[in-house]
């Protein structure tokens, strides 16, 4: 579905990480790893397309955006929780009827949030509204940037879940985690910054 | 995308009622204390009505600029639109639009009731509300051009002025004389044309501009 070739970054005069190759198939799932300010967000945002000061190529063999989550999740505060998933739908050309997007809810545990502002919730919770969307719409191509901080055990049981059921469903995910992912599927590694 | 775009942004506005209403505040109150300043006399009120308006149309619209692109690029919402396979000039064409909609119309719409309190006569009031509502659209889409280039920094608003008040100045002086030949009865169809005409080189150029610059706001 993916296939970068040669990249490298620079940020600050400081090599991020140097040719690197990263294929990612149809049913992968690929945990990138590395210590803090090694670029793994930043190499993310390239795959993306989000950040776009690199060398190499980035070939994505999908004619469709992956479903991208950041550090900042997206989530607007002064809009309600349906309002928030309706429009990041709508970013993707999808629509979500009511059902599927009580479905969402319910399933990271926001169930009966749907009006209320964002903004009233808590961090964990606005990290919870932009994980829902992984419980509805169809992108093949998951990037997850710490998905797991700010969620509590269950949540982190119950993504683990959902991650087994989308590359079995032939999706493929391309995560960052200090965590180590306790998965039915095998998990792919990938270290950045050792150099 | 575009309408899905404005109308967010709309309703984000509609949430928070400041956004929309410190403009219009500052602008009335500017216009306001001006006929208290300066004293009752017609001639002068008059006189100084073009540009007083003018001015603070303008001052009224670049303290709403700095909040344009902010939220959306402090949560996180321009990443998941660069994402997503949406064109990014249209996204901000959207955002310049429902702005405009937001800040520049009520000033226009307002326009009327200020000019009369400068005793300004009915040829002169229309005046008012034709420039406003050629040269406000004007100066959104300029001010979104500084604000896209400011928001990755943590105090950008003096810096946006410092950029942008230069490219405000020939709306401001076409605006102010747009005033002036209609208070005198004069005609003002080459003043207007030259409004519209700046009007639509900005529509053109300020988004593509615009998009560019948060373009390079994101990828820091």
């Amino acid at each position: 579905m993916l296939t970068a070739c040669n990249l490298t970054c620079e940020r600050d005069q400081r090599v991020l990480f140097e040719n690197l190759n990263i294929d990612v198939a149809s049913g992968d799932i690929v945990q990138i790893e590395g210590p803090n300010g090694s670029g793994k967000s930043t190499l993310l945002k390239i795959l993306c397309g989000i950040y776009d000061e690199y060398e190499g190529t980035v070939d994505w063999q999908i004619d469709e955006a992956p479903l991208y989550l950041g550090h900042r999740p997206g989530v607007t505060d002064s809009l309600s929780v349906a309002e928030n998933l309706s429009w990041l739908a709508g970013l993707h050309g999808q629509s979500l009827s009511q059902s599927q997007l009580a479905n969402m809810l319910s399933a990271v545990g926001l169930a009966g949030y749907e009006l209320v502002a964002a903004g009233n919730l808590s961090e964990g919770q606005r990290k919870r509204i932009s994980l829902a969307r992984y419980y509805g719409f169809n992108n093949r191509v998951w990037v997850m940037d710490e998905p797991f901080s700010a969620i509590d055990t269950s949540g982190v049981a119950a993504l683990e879940v959902r991650l087994t059921q989308h590359v079995q469903a032939g999706g493929s995910v391309i995560l960052t985690s200090h965590q180590p992912l306790e998965l039915e599927v095998p998990v792919r590694r990938l270290l950045v910054g050792t150099t | 995308m575009l309408f899905a775009t404005i109308k967010r942004s709309l309703l984000v506005t509609y949430r928070q009622p400041s956004e929309l209403l410190n403009p219009l505040f500052f602008f009335v109150l500017v216009l306001a204390l001006f006929p208290l300043g300066v004293g009752p006399s017609e001639q002068m009120l008059q006189l100084i009505a073009p540009g007083v308006i003018w001015v603070a149309a303008l001052l009224a619209t670049l303290l709403s600029m700095e909040s344009l692109f902010r939220t959306d690029f402090d949560d996180g919402s321009f990443d998941q639109i660069l994402v997503s396979p949406n064109s990014l000039i249209l996204v901000t064409s959207g955002k310049i639009i429902a702005h405009w909609l937001s800040t520049g119309l009520p000033l226009v719409l307002i326009s009327p009731i200020l000019g009369l309190m400068f005793s300004v006569n009915e040829a002169g009031i229309i005046g008012i509300v034709i420039s406003l509502a050629l040269g406000t659209p004007v100066l959104s889409l300029l001010g979104a051009v500084g604000a896209s280039l400011t928001v990755g920094l943590q105090k950008g608003g003096v810096l946006i002025a410092l950029l942008i008040m230069p490219l405000y100045v020939p709306v401001l002086i076409l605006g102010t004389a747009l005033i002036d030949t209609a208070q005198l009865g004069g005609n003002y169809d080459g003043h207007m044309l030259w409004m519209a005409a700046l009007l639509a080189l900005t529509t053109g150029i300020a988004p593509i501009a615009a998009a560019g610059g948060l373009k390079v706001s994101l990828s820091r």
